[in-house]
Parts: C-alpha cells; structure tokens; sequence
C-alpha cells in the first residue's frame, strides 16, 4: 500500500461546494481510492460509521476534524488534507460552502493552484455556485474541475449531465478569465462512480474520471507567472572570518527566474546594480527559479533592508501610495471611510487609510453593485486607499502574488481583510 | 554553474517561513525534541539563515522519561551546531507542586509538559515557538496555521484564527500573546523521511530496529522500562522494534521492524499501513485527545 508524500512536485487544490453537497464524502472517496487512509483511520471511520447506524462508509469522518464539527455534522474551518499518487503530493484546502463563510473559501483559494467545485445533481446550478465560481474567479484559479455529484441520485442521467453542464457554462460566458480551464464530471462520491475509477453505469461519459483530470494539471503553467520580484525579507550578515563582509539579501522568488548579472533596481531607492552571486545552501547557482527561497549578493555596495524588493530594470512595477482594489472583508468589525489598517503586501508592512468605498460587488455576477457606507464580513467591494509610503506592485490579474495584500486591524492584531490590486 | 530550477516546493516554503520569524518577531525559539521533525526543523533554519548561524537558540521541554538515545544525540547536535540549548525539565515542575504526576496504568508526564513549556515562555519572553507539528499527523492539526497566535495563557483558540493568505504570514501580536510556528506543516511523515534520506541526516538510534524488552498492550508495543507502569501479567519479552516518532516513553508505541538503515525506513514507510499517530498512546485516549490538549497549550 502506497503513502503519501515524499514527491517534490505538489498540487494545492481548493474545493467548494454548499451544505450537503458531498464534499467531504468526495474527499473521503479520493482519499480511500488512493489508498492514502491508513488502516488505523479507515477502522475509526469504520466505527464511527457503524454507532451512527449507517449501512455504509462514511468517508466525510476522515476530514471533519474538530470537535464542534463532529457535534453539528458541518466544516467549519479550512482544513488540509493530504494524498499522494505515483505523479505527485496533493494536498486538499476543504472550505465549507454556507454564504456566510466567504472568508474561508477566499483563504482557502488563495494557497491553492486548482479549484474542484461540487454541484448537487438534484439541485443543479444554484446561487452558492454561481458565488463559488466568483471567488474562484476573483483569486485567478487557473484550472476548475466541476464535480456533479450524486449522480447515483439522479439515475446516473446523461440528460441531468448535460443540462447542470450548460447551466455552468452559460456563468462562464461571464468570466472575464479567458486563460481559465474548466472541466467536467459526473460522479457519485458515496458510490465512487468517476472519482478514481471510471464508473461502469455511466458508460456515457468517455471523459476523464475526477484523479485523471487532476493528474494532468501541469503545475508549472499555472502558478505565478509574471514579472520577477524579489521582495527582501531578511538581511544575512555572517560576520564570520570565512564571511567577513558577506552581504546577503535573503528572499523569495516570484513571477520568473532571476539570474547572475542581471541588472536590477532595489527599489524603493531606485539604484541601479547587477546581482553578483545568487546562494542556495551554501552553494552558489547562475539561475534560481520562482518560488524558491534564495539569497543573493549585489555588484554594489547599496543600503538594502527588508521590505525593499528588487526587480529587473525593464521590468518595474508600479510605484505608489494610491490605489483601488478589490477588497474580501473577513472581520465582524466593520471596514468604513477613514478607517486605518496597517497593509501587508507581500512582507512589506505600510499604514493604510480607507479613501473611499467605491461600491460593493455582488458575487452571483448579476453585475450588480451597490453605494455601501461600510462593509460587513463577507462583502466584498472596490475601496481605495491611501498609505503612508509607496509599495511597489503589479495588478493582481497580471501578477497573483505581488498585486495581493492583507489589512490587520491595528488595534488587535488580526487579519482582517484580503484585497486584490486593480 | 548549476541552475536551481526543480525545487522542493515544501523545503522552500519552509525557507521562508524560518526567515519570517526571524524577521517579524524579537526573541524566537526552536522546540526541539531530538525527533525527526525537529531535527529537520533544523537543517532547514541552517539553510534559512547560511552561511551565519541559527538566530535563535533551541529549547527542550525534557519529561525526564526519554529515551537515553535521544538525549545523547540531543547534546551531540547542539555541540556540532554551535546553537544555544535551553533545557527545562517537567521534574522541576513537579517539584514546585505546579503539576501532579499522574498514576496508574496509563500514566505519562505527556501532558505536564504543557506548564513547564508555558513557564519557560514566560521565563524567556519567547514571543515565537517553532514546532515540528505537521497537519497530516492528526485531524485537529489539519487546522493549524502555520502562524497560531496563542493568548496569555498559551491555548489555542480553534474558532478564532486568523486567516492565512498566500503566503503573507502575519505576525503581530499584543503584549503577553506569543505565535507557535509550524514551518513544516504541509510536509507528510514520508516527505520528513525523504528529506532525511536526502540529506543524509543523523538521527537518534531508537528510530532504526534493534533488540527491546517490551510488552504488548492494546495490540501496542510497549517499551519494559522503569518509567511505564506494568500489570503483572502483562509479560515481558524481546523484540526487533523501532519507534516512528519519539514521544517519551510513556506515550511512545514500537513497531515491528528489521529496518536498519534510512532507505529501509522510508521503503516500510511507503509499505505501512498504519498512521504514524496510530502508535501514540496519548492519542487514544479519546477522539478529540489532540484537539483537547491544544486548547490547554500543548505544542
């Protein structure tokens, strides 16, 4: 029997869907279908199963984790869940589905490189969906798979298939993510019809099962691309015989590969130089991909500390202490005009004053958008701000890691709201 | 010159993270237990902060009850390292009357380390705790932050987490509060063993097969030791085991094994059928054990 983990390459999926769609008991399904619950886990889900009176496995007991969960039968949480196939690690953000739990599902998005959305083929495309698909939508989830689930209640029809898959895409027309991939699948996760194995009563669908679909994301198409930036996050200074004057400026690399000798401007001084020797462990690399956490050396002697990034010079971004953006609001306190957050873009910490509140934007993309003076939890609007100093930043659409931020609410410390740079 | 391009994806999240806290918070420590997961915390914070030292010292919660082995082992990894090695014992603890060693069948100091670990954060004034906790190796982890604010009294407040976006980790906190930071929580125990392997890393002996005087309990294999309260008839006999994790020996279940070298290990590991957890005694018992000794400020 195989465990998970151990492979280098790893596939963040987020998953939606509303009470009672089978996420859990889908979740369950890929984990006991990849053989990646183990013998101690499946005899607890086993007895669990068996006191509730159930006559079969109920898969949802692998991932409902806390206790108030197990009391009311619901996720309340993000969970993480882990499996593994010969081709990669997978691990699974579970965010529930109810309308007023946007902010787990916004979270749980936001980490992820693909998206799996259930629809219940009883109720077909409902507004959940539709706010589901949104949200997958605002935080650029290149790759949605649409799971519709409970086949096995609708008599595996070919013809309820076909129908809740038109309503889908009659939503995607009103996209205006173009690059996006979206798949479908008809499955039954109680039964495991197409889940990890092709199911024999729908011989109709010749498609992929919901496994084959994720096994062939390829992970280094769909994953912040863009411009690189390297946001410097901490100062090396050895002050060691053997590394007397080493200068290293340790970080992460975002949008594209950094090399030896390309010239760059520290920003936000705007001086000019070339990255001399780039380290990993000690050892020195000509190139460094993004995503991998490096540090490097510079031809000049600059005055560099953390929150400066350093960016190739025919690829600045923008400079500046304005901007509107896209705010998903996650606090029972209210965000209103004249508000002040302290703004964390990337790991750069600036003050941040609510300008205005432009409008709040319905999620079920009927377009609507409404004059709010204040924005509750779960809403989410286009608001303005006006910091203390610059940051230096793309749009989110072209970059998703430097055109994000959070607000923490200075007053306790919490992160209160995510935006996304217009 | 080589070209970094296929990296490991958790190996430099973990880089980031490390270099977050020695960014963000003003006195940080490493827990380390002499396991595998702390040990790998630390060949991760090497490479976080190469070629200058560990910024933080290292801190061990000692139960009294661990294995010889891995104390040994401890020692020898901090004189190699050139670290700091704080060392706080629950025996003090229960010296000062602060704890009550418990009695019976199923007694461990598992649980006293609790106090003794919120004492010494206090005593130090560690506004963050590195751990080696992963969200594969139990259902109320899964949950976790990767930064966990914990309030006054070290617990955990499930309900109220803070959201964790992208990659920006916030770490603010009141005066009084402190974050417990979990640098490899999206690794799984093969991806730990694995890195092991690859890194060719020491560990303690307990972990490899050898000879053992144990007992079988609940289906579980316990180590004969002074510290584990026997039953009479409970018989004693030897064995070719090896440990999966090193709690102390309270709370710790063997596995049989002939795995005597890492590649052996990660090979049963792949072939193993049962959860790591599934050989912690402490996690029996009950369901939410976990989530429960969390709340009170367990690691």
């Amino acid at each position: 029997m195989g465990r998970l983990g151990g492979e280098m390459e790893v596939l963040k999926i987020a998953t939606a869907g509303s009470v009672d769609d089978g996420k859990s008991t889908l979740i369950g399904r890929l984990l006991y279908d990849t053989k990646s619950l183990t013998d101690d886990k499946l005899e607890a889900i086993e007895r669990s199963s068996k006191q509730k009176g159930y006559d079969y496995l109920d898969f949802s007991l692998a991932t409902d984790g806390l206790v108030a969960e197990r009391e009311q039968g619901i996720t309340i949480d993000v969970a993480h869940i882990y499996f593994s196939t010969a081709t990669r690690s997978y691990i699974i953000a579970d965010t529930p589905g109810h309308v007023e739990y946007t902010r787990n599902m916004v979270t749980g998005a936001s980490t992820s490189q693909a998206a799996i959305i259930l629809i219940d083929a009883r109720h077909g495309v409902i507004e959940q969906t539709y706010r589901h698909f949104f949200i997958n939508n605002l935080l650029r989830i290149k790759s949605v798979i649409v799971c519709i689930n409970k086949m096995d209640l609708v008599d595996f029809s070919e013809e309820r298939y076909n129908e809740i898959k038109a309503d889908f895409e009659k939503l995607v027309t009103k996209s205006d993510y173009e690059d996006q991939n979206i798949t479908y699948v008809p499955v039954s996760a109680l039964k495991g019809d197409n889940v990890v194995a092709q199911s024999e009563i729908m011989s109709w669908y010749t498609g992929k099962t919901l496994l084959e679909h994720l096994e062939k994301i390829d992970t280094k198409d769909i994953y912040n691309r863009g411009k690189m930036r390297f946001p410097v996050q901490y100062v090396i200074r050895p002050k060691t015989e053997d590394f007397h004057d080493y200068r290293g400026y340790a970080g992460k690399v975002y949008g594209g590969n950094i090399n030896v000798g390309d010239e760059v401007m520290v920003l936000p001084s705007e001086t000019k130089t070339k990255i001399k020797d780039i380290y990993f462990n000690g050892e020195k690399y000509k190139s460094a991909a993004r995503r991998s956490s490096i540090s490097i050396t510079l031809e000049n002697d600059v005055n560099v500390s953390r929150g400066d990034m350093i960016v190739k010079v025919d690829e600045l971004p923008k400079i500046d202490k304005q901007f509107t953006a896209t705010v998903s609001w996650m606090d029972a306190k209210q965000l209103a005009p004249g508000s002040k957050y302290i703004l964390q873009h990337g790991i750069n910490k600036v003050l941040a004053k609510v300008n205005t509140i432009n409008n709040k934007i319905e999620t079920d993309f009927s377009g609507v958008e409404t004059d709010v003076t204040s924005l509750q939890m779960n809403d989410i609007a286009s608001v303005s701000f006006q910091l203390n100093k610059p940051i230096f930043f793309d749009a989110f659409k072209e970059h998703r890691t430097n055109g994000a931020f959070i607000l923490i609410d200075p007053q306790n410390n919490n992160t209160v709201g995510v935006g996304f740079i217009k | 010159m080589k070209e970094l391009l296929n990296i490991n994806q958790l190996e430099n999240e973990a880089i980031y993270i490390f270099r977050e806290v020695a960014a963000q918070f003003e006195k940080p420590v490493l827990l380390f237990s002499g396991g595998k997961d702390s040990i790998t915390l630390v060949r991760l914070a090497q490479k976080a902060f190469f070629p200058a030292k560990i910024p933080f010292p290292l801190m061990h919660i000692d139960t009294g009850h661990n294995f010889p082995e891995t104390i040994e082992f401890r020692d020898r990894l901090v004189r190699e390292l050139g670290v700091e090695l704080i060392v706080r014992n629950v025996q003090d603890s229960i010296d000062q009357g602060k704890v009550k060693e418990e009695s019976g069948r199923y007694s461990s100091r598992n649980m006293l380390q609790t106090t003794t670990l919120l004492d010494a954060i206090e005593e130090f004034k560690f506004d963050a705790c590195i751990g080696g906790a992963r969200r594969d190796e139990e259902k109320a982890r899964a949950k976790e932050r990767i930064f966990s604010v914990r309030d006054d009294f070290g617990q955990w407040d499930e309900k109220n987490q803070r959201p964790e976006l992208f990659d920006m980790l916030n770490g603010n906190i009141d005066l009084g509060q402190n974050v417990r930071v979990f640098p490899i929580s999206n690794w799984t125990e093969l991806d730990v063993w694995t890195y092991i392997e690859k890194e060719d890393l020491e560990i303690p002996s307990i972990y490899f097969a050898h000879k053992r005087e144990i007992f079988i309990r609940d289906g579980l294999i316990w180590s004969h030791s002074d510290y584990v309260f026997q039953d009479e008839d409970e018989e004693v006999e030897e064995r070719m085991v090896r440990f999966r994790t090193v709690g102390d020996m309270s709370c710790t279940a063997a596995v049989d094994s002939y795995a005597t070298t890492i590649s052996q290990v990660v090979a049963e590991i792949r072939e193993s059928s049962i959860s790591e957890r599934g050989a912690r005694i402490d996690d029996k018992r009950s369901e939410a054990a976990m989530e429960k000794r969390k709340q009170q400020g367990y690691f």
